[in-house]
């Protein structure tokens, strides 16, 4: 029991955290990546992890994944949903045998010291059935938070991997109000510039996020993002049949993508949705096959 | 006598798994080690790890063991056979009672090859509920990724390895209080330096820890704890060293339901609920954190406030923005709903209910204000499951229902009409609550096997023997006289006899004689489940009696000669004849069964099978003197017969109410 809440420490801003976390993971051997150039709406779904996560080649990236819900938007009026965030996704393979260690430290290095704070690993599996994929591990908690998913991965494109791989995903917005002790997403502190530089989160993202709720939910022309999705579909199978892994699986991501502003369009029946996840699982599973079996050459 | 100790250090094991790892590291452990019994066993689980200590004997004993083989003679490919499969030598056979024997001499071993020859093999096959590989792991697999084995045998490692961990004499203790290894020489040692390490490894111990703790934290505000075992368990897997704390809740939100709130504390957040002096709920939760936090977990405790606050919000809004409209606005909308592609939608559900209700209104001559009451709220039952706070809270579906209905005779109705969720679940109470209860389940039952959905062995999707136990515990704990197959009830043979199944699980499940069932059933069925299970209870305490017991084998013994002389000459349905009574004993059986036969009718008609039961008991002391003295089979052939009718009265009587001849024991 308190009557005070603890002075508020000195927090990083929404950047230097992103900034914080780069350095951190480049120190461990990363590659640091941009975010992938197509539309997705996790991290998990960027190659650097999707298709990486396949194979016997080890590997080791670390990026941000602006990630895209249309489903949640709320026409920036919710304090804690949006329909573009940002994810901060790290891959490591073969997992470390400090895994767990490494992303204590990063938390440590963001602010949250775990002899201040409660951390904890909650059992949490893990499953993308539009991916065909699934792995064990834990919702990280802090004071009783998600502050993170920490996967190891044992399938992914329906193949069981070769090595597996340790995925962690920070929700970054959640975990900068966290640290920043602010309630409302938009009243992020998005840099520190201290003069009329500094921007909030607000300043950056909330025009967007109204615009883009209005497309999401009541404009977005539904007839032809079925048609793209249609195209999306026989492109990505001619790219398999080419053995172009990566480019066709580009269009695995679009489909995937587009299926989600249908949805959020509310064109799509209970029974529809099953068959499309399917299509899109379908497409997954083609890319990933490719790219193993050029992985192995 | 030597010590065995054996710890599995991983990362974090799921919460609910752990309690049931550790009893099956027991089993497996005394399997593997069974040559050198392990006894005292005690085993321990956390967060962490799951261990166990025994004390085991120090070497298997030396042992001679005799395989038989072949018959002498046999042809020489099954003397080969013989010997390749035991890999034994033609000269150590030896000839002995017609067959050849293996004789051999099993020589003594040290327990520590005994663990290490079969103690790995056997862990490498644990049945996780899902387990998984990891980046060192190789082909091995466990539940989360194993780091450590301690295997000691008398403070002396055992080098057992699990995939790519070899054991070692090294353990870690609490994760951030205590970062670092310790070298664990026994088991005793290993639960001190582990609370030295703020580490508490007996489960036991650390569930105690949690429940005084957050007793006396709440007392220190003259607030209690609201009991919750299932969430107390989960807590204990989920820390190693538990901290109770308290925070607070924001007033304002202490207008929400007391469910909603109380819910998403536990769901969400595994809190535990707090009630003030009064009883009523107060604006405090409990938790317990993992760690002693620098600051006295002044951080922890805003964290933790932060994320409820942000969660209560939540469901502020959906409270708010539900109630803008009143239930029935959303009825409506179920019309989107399909509920079950055969069956419609969920609107046309409520429909059903709703004349369900009335029909069952009917049948049990409630007022006409009740049977209005029932039918409307059988009509808004499943209206909440449109609204934002189902949506976000599903498990609250019925409850909110029951708020937005308002607090009256329909509110309360809504509110309870889903139980009894379970064979310990509370039952609804009252007539119009029990209607609309009755009335979702027996529309869910007879809808479902309509359509063909009926349970299979293992698939019961729809729920269906979940509702029939709800029938039957609704209709006989509200003491409802409501046969099943009354007219606009069931009529599908096949669903009640699904229902009485039930019931035969139900019994069996309680400890109860499901065998009086059957022999109940076995004079007719009898689908008014009240009145069957009055003469279930009268049976029950009759057999729990020593007249009634006595009375049993009376009553075997008589079937048992009425169904052999039955094949000769028989039924012997005429009254014994007065004149050809002769020993005493019969003449007074004879008394008795003609002065008690209307009595006996009576209590039976009026449905009294307690003093139908006792009525019955007066039979044992004439009925044993009957046997003592008389013999049936008497030369006399109109004495037979005679002695035969007279049994078949005694038979008889038993009958009215149950096969008793079905009865085991």
């Amino acid at each position: 029991m308190t009557d005070q809440k603890p002075p508020p420490p000195a927090s990083l801003s929404f950047q230097d955290m992103i900034l914080t976390l780069h350095r951190f993971w480049a120190a461990q051997g990363c590659v640091i990546l941009q975010p992938y150039d197509v539309e997705m709406g996790a991290g998990t779904f960027h190659p650097a992890t999707t298709l990486r996560a396949l194979g016997p080649k080890p590997w080791a990236a670390a990026y941000v994944q602006p990630s895209r819900r249309p489903s949640d938007g709320r026409y920036g009026e919710n304090p804690n949903r949006l329909q573009h965030y940002y994810q901060y996704q790290v891959i490591i393979k073969p997992s470390p045998a400090d895994a767990q260690d490494l992303l204590l430290a990063s938390y440590r290095a963001i602010g949250l010291d775990p002899l201040l704070h409660d951390f904890r690993f909650v059992e949490d599996d893990w499953e993308s059935p539009t991916l065909g994929a699934w792995g064990l591990g834990w919702e990280i908690w802090c004071d009783g938070m998600e502050v993170g998913q920490f996967t190891y991965f044992q399938q992914v494109g329906g193949i069981a991997v070769d090595l597996p791989s340790f995925e962690m995903t920070y929700g970054l917005e959640r975990l900068a109000m966290y640290v920043q002790g602010v309630e409302n997403v938009y009243d992020l502190r998005f840099n520190d510039a201290g003069n009329a530089r500094s921007l909030t989160y607000g300043d950056v993202f909330l025009r967007a996020e109204r615009d883009y709720s209005a497309h999401n939910f009541e404009v977005a022309n539904t007839d032809m993002l079925i048609r793209h999705f249609a195209d999306a579909e026989v492109e990505c199978a001619a790219l398999v049949e080419r053995g172009l892994a990566q480019p066709a699986y580009d269009y695995c991501i679009k489909a995937s993508h587009l299926f989600n502003l249908l949805d959020a369009r509310g064109v799509i029946s209970v029974a529809e949705r099953a068959s499309y996840i399917g299509r899109v699982r379908a497409l997954a599973k083609a890319c990933a096959e490719v790219w193993v079996a050029g992985e192995l050459v | 006598m030597a010590e065995f100790f054996l710890e599995l250090f991983s990362e974090e094991i799921p919460a609910r798994m752990q309690a049931q790892a550790a009893a099956n590291l027991a089993k497996i452990v005394g399997e593997a080690l069974g040559p050198v019994q392990p006894r005292d066993v005690v085993t321990f689980y956390g967060a962490r790890r799951i261990a166990l200590a025994a004390n085991i004997s120090p070497e298997m004993p030396a042992s001679e063991t005799e395989l038989r083989g072949p018959k002498l003679g046999a042809p020489s490919q099954a003397i080969d056979g013989f010997l390749r499969k035991n890999q034994a030598e033609r000269d150590e056979l030896v000839e002995e009672g017609g067959h050849f024997l293996l004789r051999r001499h099993v020589a003594a071993r040290p327990a520590a090859d005994v663990i290490l020859a079969d103690l790995g093999k056997a862990l490498a096959a644990f049945p996780w509920p899902k387990s998984m590989r990891w980046g060192q792991s190789a082909a091995f697999t466990w539940v989360r990724p194993l780091r450590r084995i301690v295997c000691l045998l008398d403070g002396a490692v055992v080098p057992i390895a699990l995939g790519t961990v070899v054991a070692s004499d090294l353990s870690e203790g609490h994760r951030f209080l205590a970062p670092g290894t310790f070298k664990v020489v026994n088991a005793a040692q290993w639960q001190a330096e582990l609370r030295q390490r703020r580490v508490i490894a007996d489960a036991t111990a650390r569930r105690a820890m949690i429940a005084d703790g957050l007793q006396r934290e709440a007392q220190a505000l003259g607030l209690s704890i609201v009991k919750d075992d299932g969430l107390l368990d989960e807590v204990t897997g989920l820390v190693e060293y538990p901290v109770p704390l308290i925070g607070r809740i924001e007033q304002r939100f202490m207008a929400l339901p007391p469910e909603v709130r109380e819910l998403s504390m536990k769901v969400n957040q595994r809190y535990f609920s707090m009630r003030d002096a009064a009883g009523e709920p107060a604006p405090y939760f409990a938790f317990v954190a993992n760690i002693e936090a620098s600051d006295g977990g002044a951080a922890i405790i805003a964290g933790n406030e932060r994320v409820l606050r942000a969660r209560l919000a939540d469901a502020e809004h959906f409270w708010a923005q539900d109630r803008q409209h009143p239930l029935e606005d959303y009825l409506p909308k179920l019309k989107s709903v399909v509920f079950h592609a055969k069956l419609g939608t969920q609107f046309e559900r409520a429909e059903r209910i709703s004349t369900m209700a009335g029909v069952l209104a009917s049948l049990l001559g409630v007022t006409l204000e009740d049977a209005y009451t029932a039918q409307r709220a059988g009509l808004l039952c499943k209206a909440d499951l449109v609204t934002g706070m189902v949506g976000e809270f599903p498990e609250l579906q019925g409850i909110i229902g029951g708020y937005y209905a308002g607090d009256n005779a329909i509110g309360r109705a809504i509110r309870t009409h889903y139980q009894p969720k379970g064979p310990t679940d509370e039952v609804p109470r009252g007539l119009v609550p029990s209607i609309v209860a009755l009335a979702d389940k027996f529309d869910t039952l007879i809808k479902f096997f309509e359509c063909g959905e009926r349970p299979t062995g293992s698939g019961d999707p729809y729920a269906l023997r979940r509702a029939a136990l709800g029938v039957i515990r609704i209709i006989v704990e509200n003491g409802l006289p409501l046969p099943l197959n009354e007219p606009g009830l069931i009529v599908d043979h096949s669903l009640l006899d699904f229902i009485l199944d039930r019931l035969r699980v139900k019994l069996r499940t309680e400890g109860r004689r499901f065998d009086i069932l059957d022999s109940v059933l076995a004079k007719g069925k009898d689908f008014n489940l009240v009145r069957l299970m009055r003469k279930i209870d009268a049976i029950e305490s009759f057999l729990q009696t020593d007249d009634g017991l006595n009375l049993l084998a009376a009553y075997r013994r008589a079937a048992n000669i009425l169904r052999i002389e039955s094949a000769k000459d028989g039924p012997y349905l005429q009254n014994a004849d007065p004149e050809q009574l002769r020993e005493d004993t019969e003449r007074q059986l004879a008394a008795l069964l003609h002065e008690r036969r209307p009595a006996l009718s009576r209590e039976i008609e009026s449905e009294n099978y307690n003093a139908a039961m006792k009525n019955l008991a007066a039979y044992r002391k004439p009925i044993d003197q009957f046997f003592n003295d008389v013999t049936v089979n008497a030369d006399d052939p109109s004495l037979r017969l005679n002695r035969l009718f007279l049994l078949n009265d005694f038979v008889k009587q038993f009958d009215q109410i149950a096969d008793f001849s079905k009865l085991e024991g």
